[in-house]
């Protein structure tokens, strides 16, 4: 019988001695889904993947898979493979030993599995190599015999526990788009934990936001970044300017700030307290030469260029502004009358109050 | 002396007691002995060249049943001493933390501050027929009258293992510490029993220090003395006793020298044999021991 979810955690609970590791967290994962947990290092992402694998057990709390509760079924039993941080690959054994392994375990004949193995091989590009010593692949190689080593076993729910942290930028990138491709031909569930916004940006369907062995915020990438439920979720995904501040007004959801310096900017927030938090992304920060281009925009204000970070795609400008301690992030415009703007320029800037998220500091 | 000669000879310098040692203590000795063993007495004092000490090991059945034994049962004391270090040494590489551990590998050494003669007798009070373990036996009724232990092949065999097993736990405990937890985790996760990963994974990682620490056990087996000949008595017929008998009680020297030599080709054939066997070079093997 099908099963709308492929994992289900209900209230799961992990405490090491009187130190919650994990923090009454629930979730489901709908089958075919790229579920990430994005967290900071020390927040309890790892130990819920381990608990999910089976190395570890849970205080309190369910873990389901397709509706059958995990709970007392060891790792070895668990329709869960899951692919290592440092990929695990087994260093006595060949590449097709390696994907091989799983099904001899199950009982499959040898001949039966080596066959299946190299079919499996030849899937992830990597044909032909199965007499090779698994020391002598490449990362991205090794990578992917890591990620047919599982689904060679057609796994209900892949787990990946920060698979790409060891990879170079730019191999890194380049398996971001493999792992993606790989999870949309072989359409299986895959559970991804990273501390990489930009890894759990590019290939969730969801993210869970984990801080402190809580979850922040569950939700699509565009959710997540459009749309942060927390200040710690409104920091920790993407890039942002953040202010301290005191709420002076407040009604219908619009929300006035005032900076320690005195200035006052207008934001979006439903804040009970004085102490608030401010944020606005440095793409919706709007950069002009003459403040007539601005005149719409709720938040105006003047400064100067104090440094330009050139970084390609990603560049930004830091602008001094007047009422501001710290300098705005802005985004380096790359085509226009502002593309060539050097430090000390005169500029303008401005932000709708859609853009600037008001919480509680 | 020029610039390029001084490091030169601090090398020589430097290398200068190995190779006396090796020279002076090992090749020298061993090469008088080679020489020695294909002298034969053809009157008193007198002595030619032949291969007779090497003809008197073939057709007498006692040197060749004793080399026989001797081969055996250093190859079955070896395997019960792997048998015996592996859950000790995987308990402390693997399970033992920080103190624990090291505490641990100071109770394997501990034994090894006192001489080996002193452990034997050790055990000759445990095993002897007025000893601790027969009076216990007695004291409790499950014997009537004293039991005698010492003197037989178990005696030799127990005596020799307990004599291998820091040399076999310390390598296999090298080995199996630098098993990455990951590896051994995958293992369990892509559906391995305990059984198949020790069998796929762990035994084949420890693969060069179950090598390493066998060679050496059995070198010291092979070549003990006093443990045999204290726990065997007239039963332990070891080969070095032979050795010993026709060096010091015999006189014979040329036909001690040929049992040495031939004691030697046995360790190293055994060795060879374990090493092509397992699929080992003895390169990864000394780097594990």
């Amino acid at each position: 019988m099908a099963h709308s979810t492929d994992l289900d955690l209900v209230n799961i609970v992990k405490r090491f001695g009187s130190h919650a590791a994990v923090n009454d967290v629930s979730f489901s994962v709908a089958p075919g889904e790229f579920f990430s947990i994005l967290g900071p290092s020390g927040c309890g992402k790892t130990t819920l993947m381990r608990m999910i694998a089976g190395f570890e057990h849970p205080t309190s709390g369910d873990i389901r898979i397709r509706g059958r509760s995990m709970i007392g079924v060891p790792a070895n039993k668990r329709p869960v493979n899951m692919v290592f941080q440092s990929l695990a690959l087994f260093p006595m054994m060949s590449v097709g030993e390696n994907v091989a392994y799983g099904l001899i375990c199950r009982g499959v004949s040898r001949a039966e599995a080596a066959e299946r193995a190299s079919r499996m091989l030849e899937r992830v590009g990597l044909k032909g190599f199965g007499e090779r010593r698994v020391t002598a692949l490449s990362g991205g190689q090794r990578q992917r015999v890591a990620i047919a080593r599982c689904l060679v076993l057609e796994p209900t729910l892949v787990l990946l526990d920060e698979p790409l942290g060891a990879l170079d930028l730019k191999l890194r990138e380049h398996m971001k788009i493999e792992l993606k491709q790989l999870q949309a031909t072989f359409n299986t569930t895959f559970a991804y934990i990273t501390h990489d916004q930009s890894e759990a940006l590019v290939m969730s369907d969801r993210i869970a936001v984990m801080n402190q062995g809580r979850f922040e915020q569950v939700g699509s990438p565009r959710e997540l970044y459009h749309d942060p439920a927390t200040p710690f979720v409104a920091s920790f995904v993407g890039e942002a300017n953040k202010w301290r501040g005191e709420a002076t007004s407040a009604a219908g959801g619009s929300i006035a700030v005032r900076l320690p310096t005195g200035a006052v900017i207008q934001g979006q927030g439903t804040v009970a307290d004085k102490e608030t938090l401010a944020f606005v992304r440095p793409e919706a920060i709007a950069l002009a030469q003459d403040s007539s281009a601005l005149s719409g925009l709720p938040n105006r204000f003047e400064g100067r260029v104090s440094a330009v970070l050139f970084d390609g795609a990603n560049s930004s400008l830091l602008i001094d502004a007047d009422g501001f301690e710290q300098p705005i992030r802005a985004v380096l415009p790359q085509a226009g009358p502002l593309a060539g703007i050097r430090v000390g320029a005169p500029v303008h800037v401005g932000w709708t109050a859609n853009a600037m998220k008001v919480f509680a500091a | 002396m020029s610039m390029k000669s001084a490091p030169r000879l601090t090398l020589y310098l430097l290398l200068a007691p190995a190779i006396l040692w090796l020279g002076l203590l090992i090749v020298l000795p061993h090469v008088e002995i080679l020489i020695l063993s294909f002298s034969e007495r053809v009157a008193p004092r007198v002595y030619a060249f032949g291969f007779g000490n090497y003809l008197e090991f073939f057709t007498e059945p006692l040197y060749w049943r004793t080399f026989a034994r001797t081969a055996i049962m250093s190859i079955l004391v070896t395997a019960l001493t792997l048998v015996l270090a592996f859950p000790i040494a995987l308990y402390i590489a693997r399970v033992a933390r920080g103190r624990a551990k090291a505490m641990l590998l100071l109770l394997c050494l501990l034994p090894f501050w006192v001489s080996e003669l002193v452990r034997t007798l050790g055990w000759m009070m445990l095993l002897r027929e007025t000893g601790v373990i027969s009076y216990v036996l007695r004291a409790v009724g499950l014997a009537d009258q004293p039991v005698e232990l010492l003197y037989n092949d178990g005696a030799v065999i127990l005596g020799l293992v307990y004599g291998g097993l820091l040399f076999m736990i310390v390598p296999l405990a090298n080995a199996l510490e630098s098993l990455e937890q990951a590896v051994v985790e995958a293992g369990f996760d892509l559906g391995g029993s305990r059984w198949t990963v020790l069998r796929r994974i762990v035994i084949p990682h420890a693969m060069p220090g179950i090598v390493a620490g066998s060679i050496i056990v059995f070198m010291l087996t092979v070549g003990n003395f006093a443990t045999p000949v204290l726990l065997g008595g007239k039963n332990g017929l070891w080969f070095t006793e032979q050795i010993y008998a026709q060096f010091i009680t015999r006189f014979n020297w040329p036909q001690g020298a040929a049992f040495g030599m031939l004691l030697l080709l046995l360790s190293s054939a055994i060795v060879w044999a374990g090493l092509r066997l397992t699929g080992q070079s003895l390169g990864t093997t000394l780097k594990q021991a």
